[in-house]
Order: structure tokens, then sequence, then C-alpha cells
């Protein structure tokens, strides 16, 4: 199976939505706003009738489409979808005045309505963000138009868009997850390079599984893919276009020297990753394009697991240089190092978030394993999760939400993706064809 | 009665293969095909200079402390016994597979593997085998020899893996 990137086109064509409404009364001064924040957050409750379908061969796409809008608000755990059997209210034209007062009663905060067109192969989508108490539009109605068989991204579009204009956040939903599948015995695993919809959706495999491959990233633009595979025999960085789906090693690298725990730099044109020559491993950087390759860190001791801030002027990694795993920061272009990492236990996996603002990382303590979050200078660690075995955390592109791997105890013991909000909130399995591990999440879309 | 019997001697031979399986199966490395019966393509465990005699009687396998790379004192007697063996099998050459427990990060424990399979080829140079006979590889976690979740199998885990080969060497 294979997917090719489809054409999605924003119109920005704003159809003066305000004007088409009369007579709008405005029972509230305060507009819809939810903040997040990092206390306990009371779902907001929206109703998002089924979107109508303008001609009948929109029917299917209109129902569908609808669906994934309303699953991607709830995945967020910050919205609760109100039944549609509980609406007093029908939406059965695009246009019509919305009626307040019956989405005020059934405590609708946010109504959602939109249509769907379809014209060939193409589908046009165009929907309305209401506040219902403050009875007036949110932003102006959108229209989207794309292939038919983009109804997915079409659907994401949208639910960022809601999730935007009531948040104040960038949304997430029109991204892709690489990560690894994987089959067979704990002994004996298969392990193959395979993307997905954020969502789990549009499942596409890269690699077979001949050779184990292990902790892919994608680049900033998100139209390559950098991860460590034993095709040659041993562990090498391999660097693979994603459209086209052909692959190359990152550089000749003489036998015997494994290098693995690839990551794009900042700005896309270089990746840095750990080489291992003699049983030590240290951090490197070389251009995509090729060049020279540059040596960052230069120790004893095990040097791995690099990240950027998003600015590019600094690198997170880890590092057993003490006597076990910790978390340093250092210059990008080399200099003096500062451990972050304060707390007992051994830190792994830094990742700085899109955001700038906290690293993400890994920290296994007396026997658990836990994926946590702490401002860049190392202070207001807070852990997220606790199991047998987490590790390895992404970020969402708004820095807001993570994924990373939890793997079961025990002979049957597997590996799946979770995600959990910065809050530590929401904990969900996301839905994978099998097992899965070392998730890592594309940017926005273009 | 006689029924009882037989099932009694089914689970007996049944638990006999097992045992058997599990201990006397030889290895190449815990990533190749075990191939049984001891006149296999390991050749017997009688002949000195088999493979198997190498794998079984010498030790193709050192076990290594929580997080460490450090040779202790046992893993030293089978290393010496592994160089001993390797310097009067000249045409043979070794690749050192180094393994960690699932307790790590996926990456960390690929670097700590690597450190294992060197601490082992190290040693072994240092008892004379030529550098130039030795490779070394790392499987990190990947690749556990025993699946349970606990220090049992854990210990099994942490290891470095002796595979010889006859190639051309490095």
């Amino acid at each position: 199976m294979l997917l090719t990137r489809r054409s999605l086109i924003r119109s920005a064509s704003v159809f003066a939505a305000a004007a088409t409404l009369p007579g709008l009364v405005r029972a509230q001064t305060r507009p819809l706003r939810l903040e997040i924040t990092e206390g306990v957050i009371e779902p907001l409750p929206f109703a998002i009738p089924s979107f109508i379908a303008r001609n009948g061969a929109a029917a299917d796409a209109a129902a569908d489409i609808t669906r994934v809008i309303a699953a991607d608000l709830r995945g967020t755990g910050l919205f609760r979808q109100i039944p549609d059997s509980a609406h007093i209210s029908s939406v059965t034209n695009f246009d019509a005045p919305i009626l307040y007062p019956d989405w005020q009663a059934i405590n609708a905060q946010a109504l959602i309505v939109g249509e769907v067109e379809q014209q060939g192969g193409r589908l046009i989508v165009r929907f309305r963000l209401f506040d219902v108490f403050s009875q007036q539009p949110l932003g102006d109605g959108l229209q989207f138009v794309g292939t038919r068989d983009g109804w997915r991204r079409m659907a994401h579009n949208v639910a960022d868009q809601v999730y935007e204009r009531i948040t104040g956040e960038t949304g997430y939903f029109d991204t892709r997850v690489v990560f690894v599948h994987e089959e067979g015995p704990k002994n004996a695993r298969l392990k193959r390079l395979a993307l997905m919809d954020y969502d789990g959706a549009n499942v596409q495999f890269l690699t077979d599984s001949r050779s184990i491959v292990m902790a892919p990233r994608f680049s900033p633009t998100g139209d390559r893919i950098i991860y460590t595979s034993y095709e040659s025999g041993q562990p090498r960085v391999y660097i693979m276009d994603v459209a086209s789906v052909s692959r190359r090693p990152l550089e000749a690298v003489s036998a015997g020297n494994m290098t693995f725990s690839p990551r794009f730099t900042a700005d896309g044109g270089s990746v840095v990753f750990s080489m291992e020559q003699g049983g030590n491993t240290d951090i490197y950087r070389v251009p995509v394009s090729g060049g020279a390759r540059s040596q960052l860190t230069n120790a004893p001791s095990i040097e791995t697991a690099p990240s950027f801030s998003p600015d590019g002027s600094r690198m997170v990694f880890e590092s057993d240089r003490t006597g076990g795993q910790q978390i340093y920061v250092m210059p990008a272009g080399g200099g003096e190092v500062q451990r972050i990492s304060r707390g007992s236990g051994r830190y792994g996996t830094p990742v700085w978030s899109p955001r700038g603002d906290y690293i993400a990382f890994t920290k296994q303590e007396r026997g658990r394993f836990h994926i946590g979050v702490m401002r860049t200078n190392g202070s207001e660690e807070r852990l997220l999760t606790a199991s047998f075995l987490d590790e390895g955390p992404t970020w969402a592109p708004n820095g807001r939400v993570l994924m990373f791997t939890r793997e079961t105890a025990g002979a049957n013991g597997a590996p799946a993706v979770y995600s959990v909000d910065i809050s530590g909130r929401n904990l969900q399995r996301v839905a994978t064809p099998g097992m899965a591990s070392d998730p890592s999440w594309s940017p926005r879309l273009p | 009665m006689t029924m009882s019997l037989r099932a009694t001697a089914l689970i007996l031979t049944a638990a006999m293969a097992l045992s058997a399986c599990a201990q006397g199966g030889l290895r190449g490395g815990d990533d190749a095909i075990n191939l049984n019966g001891a006149q296999g393509a390991f050749g017997s465990v009688s002949d000195p200079s088999s493979i198997a005699y190498f794998n079984q009687i010498v030790g193709d396998r050192v076990l290594f402390a929580v997080d460490q790379s450090t040779i202790n004192a046992s893993a030293m007697a089978v290393l010496d016994g592994q160089a001993e063996w390797l310097m009067t099998n000249p045409e043979f050459t070794a690749l050192v597979e180094g393994h960690a427990d699932e307790q790590g990060t996926r990456e960390y424990n690929l670097a700590l593997g690597a450190r294992r399979a060197a601490a082992v080829r190290d040693y072994l140079v240092s008892r004379g085998v030529a550098p130039n006979r030795i490779n070394t590889i790392s499987f990190g976690k990947e690749r556990p020899l025993e699946i349970c979740s606990d220090e049992s199998c854990y210990s099994q885990n942490r290891r470095a893996v002796t595979v010889l080969g006859t190639g051309a060497g490095v």
C-alpha cells in the first residue's frame, strides 16, 4: 500500500458569516475561550450535528468528516461531545440562523456546523464555529477544498481550526507519526518502519521486516525521516525521503563503527548522531548534503540522544559521564556542558519542546519508568506517567501533548504507543495495527 | 490406570524434550538458527577444534552486572579459554555480540551493548588474539535470550556472545 500526499488547497474564502445571521443578542460579553493550564480542566461541551451533504454523493464523506472532527476534539480531553440524541435543533441548512436557545438548553458551549459537497473527485468542506452563550460566530466560516480521498486531512483541518479558536494553541490533528511496527515473539521481534496519521489511520509501511530498525525522527519540514537500521549488518543511520520512500545511508562509516540515535538539527540541514568507536560513544554532526563530520562531544562515556532547541542555539543530550544516565545542555557549536537533571534515578532521551519551553525525558528509578518534563534549566521537573517501561517521548508540534512507548512486562510483554498531555492528563493508547514503539511526531503538514 | 500411566509418560517425554532444547541446542550467536544434533554444521562437541566445542565446552558467552561492562573473575576464566582456543584455531574469526537487558532506554542500551562487546574484544586482544580477527556488534535490548521480566532473565540477557566464523576478519 502506498499513499501519496494529497493536495489540500486551503481557501481563505470567508463568507461573511455574521452578515447572514440577523438579530444576534449578546447574552454574555466574555468570548468562548479555554485556557490550557496545569490545573484540572472541566471538558468544554460541544455539539457537532452531522455535516450537511449538499449532494447525495457527499453523504458518506459528510458523515465520516463529522465523526473524525468530533473524535479529534474528544481525544484532547479538553472537549466533551454532547450526543446527537440530546440535540433539540437539527441543522438542515448551512446558512440558516442558529437557534441559540436550543443549544444553550443542552449546555453546548461550542457549536460546529458544516456542509460537504462532492464535485467529481473533489470535496468541498465548509464549516462555522459558534459561541453558543455569546450568541455569535467564533471566527469566520472557512472552506477547504481537496480530493475525495483526502477527506481525513480536511476533517483534521476543521478540528485544528476549532481547537485553535477555542484554546489559542496551535492544532495538531493534521499531523503524522512515524513509528516502529513490531511483530513476533519477544526474543525474535521483527521490526518495520511505518507511518500513520496522528490518530492511527492511514498506516503505511516504509521498510520490510528483514532488518531491525529503531528510533526514527522526522525532519523539521516533515519530508524526510532519519533512523537506525541493521540493514548493512550493523547499526547504521539511514535517511529516507518520505514521498518516494527511497533511502540511503547518511554517510560512509567504516566497519566496526556503529552509528545510531540520529536527529535533525533545528534547520534540518544537518544531522547529529552517536557514533561508537572501540566501545566509546560520542555525538557527531554532519550536513545532510554530505561534507565533513564534526565531533560535538569528546568523553570516555556514553553520549547519545541529542535534541536541538527550536532556535538551533543549544543541544540537549544524555551522558553517563558521572556514572549513570543524566541530561546535559551545551551550545550547539560546542562549548561548556551543563548538567540539568538533578533528581535521583537515571534520566535519558531528552527532547526539546517545539515551543522551546520544556524538555521531555525518560526517567528510570527503582525499577519504574516515567515520562516527564522539566524546564530547560532542569527546574520544575514533573513526572507525567509511571509504568513498568515507558520511554522515548516525542512532542506534538504545539508542545502540549507527548507520545511515547509503553511496554508491558513479562514473556508476553508488548510495546504500544501512548499519548499524554503535559499536565499528565488524558493518558491514551494510540490505535496502531499491532505492537508499536518509538513514535516520532511530524510537524504540521504543509 | 493404564491411561493415566500413558499420560504421565507423555508428559515426561515432553518435559525431557523441552529441557534438551533449553540446554543442549547448539548456538552460533543468539540470532542464528539452532542446529540440533552433535554432528551439525558446528561440528562435534568431542572435536576440540569445532565450533560446537567452543560454544559448549569453552563457553561462548560472559555475563555482566547491571549497567556495567566490567569483566569479572568468572568472565575472565571463560575469556581466557576463548583466547587460548582462538590462538590454537587461527582459521576462525570472532564476532562479539553485546547485549543489554530490557531495563534501560533503547539507544543507551545500544551503546551499553557496544561497550560490553568492546570490553570482551579488548580482553581477548590482551590475551594475545590478533585484533583483526575480532569484530563487534551491539544488539542493545533488541535480542533478549530470556524473556521473563525479572532478574533471573535479565542476568542472562546482560551478555556478550562470541560468535565464530571463518570469514576474512576485520
